[in-house]
């Protein structure tokens, strides 16, 4: 009986491919389940690429789902208020002129992936893995194949999740590695001086031990100047780079932020400087703030941020300006920024806007990649792809 | 992220700090055991194999065994403290504290104040508490509430496998006697743990769910079960705010506040007995600092005002449980309405 119904299921696959489950996403690296909050289409209504659908809250981050591609919703199988694992079926989605039983065959022949317990889910992750990088150990997330490499850097105290939003996506095209930058997540957490000469020679090293040979680097703040610098050691191993709200294009930078981030030992002072970082105060959730908390209260993590923080945001003010040498690069080149970006000014992608496409997005503040994440994740698949 | 149960988060904890600083030395009954017997080192590792692995990587001078007697354990550890090292004591069952209590009331808890600010008293010291395993009247107290009134000590209680090594670690390296209190039914309750070291700052209570219907407030095994009385009013459709202090001395009043401020009502889970108790303090200070706020007084779930029952049903009867927290929501929660 399983096995017809799993022949069926096929059949009515091959029949109709434009049959689509939308199925509860994962985001980030322990996500197990989430709940729908709301549904932004109705049954039978008709939506366009890039619309949004529905919103689903984690006791992470909350977030909407947008569709790729134009359809329309034919039916809802989770109404809001329903909480379900990870790959659990939402809804179906398909071109108008598809028949209402086609529809039900698919939903009867629909299998769901066993759900996962958390611990098995958190443990059984083998994409989450240790490499070393001279005398350091970085973690990485690696997803997806491919032959070039898509690198995603991160910003001065966040993590690899950072991209959760955006690398799930990216992988279904690209492999795709997420690094922890030294002194952060799980990675080692003694960064010596952490100039920026180290933390990119820190990178360098890992790839190498990661066998890229062409590389698509995408950076987030200080994660995006570190990009800068790998690209500009290595322009002939750099397919593209992204630069997403990036340090080294200027000299400004929220001081009061860096400081008072340094400064927050506990939930109240980090809520209030996690909050400069966003355009949508509702983002920052208490588990987001648990969370910068847990990994600021890790042996040297202090000290590593002290360290980074000093060489290159002394005195509120940026110490290295990469613009002029970015300008030069005979690289693709894009520039990405929120238009309320409160830590490092939209002001500075317009410096290269002569040079390089750039894109500043509305109702976005420092992370566009997670405010924005559709959007972002658009520009950078479609750079790639033209880059390659 | 690796699972660890608290026994393991605990030792693991006096492990990492023990190879950091060579001052800290651990000293209590059977911590190690069979010293003075023929037979193997590290018998016993603890009582409940809390401190098993110890004396093989640090050796007596650092692992000490000592005869019974609380007096002298807890008075040579406050001695120790005064004069160099960072000792972390073992006082097995909180019940026994009356036959130490002069050394933490009096001496320990009142060093740094009577020599002047010359002396500093970096003492753990370690202590079991909880019913629930039928150890009967005089091992099954939880006499937190009584550390708490005393200046100058420190009492942490924490609930899980997390908060226990970053708790004990943050103990060990604070300069004043703090009490760790380790629920003697919890050693086997598994968390993510990272491997590195980590504090967590006193005085920060831990929001362990959020709801603007009802504040409840609970310590130790109760977060557990206040946890469980959630979830089964959670699908009546009310959504409460479970908050763990984590540490009742120092307390982390804001945390309480803010919340009593949104919801306006407050259950207190205390496993202890009630008079005097952390629940009618918790009450107290919300019923002074937030009287305009409350729409129900504040209702307590505690122990009866009796000894630890040795038959197991009346035990079970004895501490607070998940219907019995339920029910006492549910009445605040329905309070004016």
């Amino acid at each position: 009986m399983g096995v017809l119904s799993a022949r069926l299921s096929h059949r009515a696959a091959a029949m109709n491919p434009a049959i689509r489950a939308i199925t509860m996403p994962k985001w980030g690296l322990t996500m197990t389940e989430g709940k729908v909050v709301g549904w932004l289409k109705r049954e039978g209504e008709r939506f366009a690429a890039g619309e949004e659908l529905l919103e689903i809250e984690t006791p992470k981050i909350t977030n909407v789902v947008e569709m790729p591609e134009a359809g329309t919703l034919r039916r809802i199988v989770a109404p809001a208020g329903t909480t379900l694992p990870v790959g659990a079926l939402l809804a179906v989605v398909a071109d108008q002129d598809v028949p209402e039983a086609e529809i039900d065959a698919f939903l009867a022949g629909f299998a769901p992936p066993a759900p996962v317990a958390a611990e098995a889910a958190a443990e059984a992750a083998p994409a989450v893995r240790e490499i070393a990088a001279g005398a350091a150990r970085l973690r990485i997330l690696e997803m997806g194949e491919g032959a070039a490499a898509v690198v995603l850097l991160h910003g001065f105290g966040a993590g690899l999740d950072t991209w959760m939003f955006v690398q799930p996506a990216l992988a279904t095209q690209h492999r795709t590695i997420a690094l922890d930058l030294p002194g952060h997540g799980g990675s080692t957490k003694a960064v010596g001086a952490g100039d920026p000469d180290s933390l990119a020679g820190a990178v360098e090293a890992g790839l190498a031990a990661l066998g890229a040979a062409r590389l698509h680097l995408v950076g987030h703040s200080l994660g995006g100047a570190i990009a800068a610098l790998l690209a500009l050691r290595r322009p002939e191993r750099t397919a593209s780079l992204t630069l997403i709200a990036a340090a080294g294009l200027g000299r400004e930078i929220n001081g009061a932020f860096i400081d008072a981030f340094l400064a927050a030992t506990r939930r109240r002072e980090a809520a209030e400087a996690l909050a400069l970082l966003v355009h949508d105060p509702a983002l920052v959730s208490r588990k987001m703030v648990e969370d910068v908390l847990r990994y600021k209260r890790l042996d040297g993590v202090a000290a590593a941020l002290a360290a980074i923080a000093a060489s290159w945001f002394a005195g509120g003010r940026q110490q290295v300006d990469l613009t002029e040498r970015i300008a030069g690069l005979a690289v693709p080149v894009q520039v990405i920024w929120g238009r309320e970006d409160r830590i490092i000014p939209a002001a500075h992608a317009e410096r290269l806007r002569s040079r390089f496409p750039v894109h500043i997005l509305e109702q976005s503040g420092h992370l566009p990649h997670m405010e924005k994440a559709a959007e972002v994740g658009r520009l950078v698949r479609s750079f790639i792809a033209a880059a390659a | 992220m690796p699972q660890k149960s608290i026994r393991q988060a605990i030792n693991e904890a006096l492990q990492q700090e023990m190879r950091r600083d060579p001052r800290v030395i651990v000293i209590g009954e059977d911590v190690a055991g069979g010293a003075g017997s023929q037979g193997q080192r590290d018998a016993y590792g603890g009582v409940l194999g809390v401190t098993k692995g110890l004396i093989g990587e640090f050796g007596e001078s650092r692992v000490i065994d000592t005869p019974i007697s609380e007096s002298a354990i807890i008075g040579a550890a406050a001695g120790a403290a005064v004069t160099g090292l960072r000792p972390v004591a073992e006082l097995m069952f909180c019940d026994f504290l009356g036959v130490c209590f002069d050394q933490i009331l009096n001496q320990a808890a009142k060093f740094r104040y009577m020599f002047g600010g010359k002396a500093k008293t970096p003492l753990v010291i370690r202590t079991m508490i909880g019913a629930g395993r039928s150890a009967a009247a005089q091992h099954s107290q939880s006499l937190y509430h009584i550390f708490t009134a005393v200046p100058g000590l420190k009492c942490v209680v924490p609930s899980n496998a997390y908060d226990a090594k970053g708790l004990l670690i943050q103990a060990i390296r604070d300069d004043d006697p703090v009490i760790f209190c380790e629920h003697k039914l919890m050693y086997d309750l598994r968390d993510e743990v990272p491997d590195e070291p980590y504090t967590i700052p006193f005085g920060e209570a831990n929001i362990v769910r959020e709801g603007d219907d009802v504040t409840v407030v609970a310590l130790s095994r109760m977060v557990h079960y206040a946890s469980e009385a959630a979830d089964s009013l959670a699908a009546d459709g009310i959504a409460c705010e479970i908050i763990d202090p984590r540490t009742t001395s120092p307390l982390d009043e804001d945390t309480i506040l803010d919340s009593v401020a949104r919801t306006g009502r407050l259950v207190v889970v205390d496993e202890a007995t009630p008079r005097c108790s952390l629940a009618g303090d918790i009450a107290a200070l919300v019923a002074e600092k937030a009287f305009a706020a409350l729409k129900a007084p504040p209702k307590r779930v505690t122990a009866p005002h009796t000894p630890v029952p040795f038959a197991p049903s009346l035990e079970k009867l004895y501490i607070p449980s998940p219907e019995r927290i339920a029910a006492a929501i549910r009445e605040v929660y329905g309070y004016g309405r």
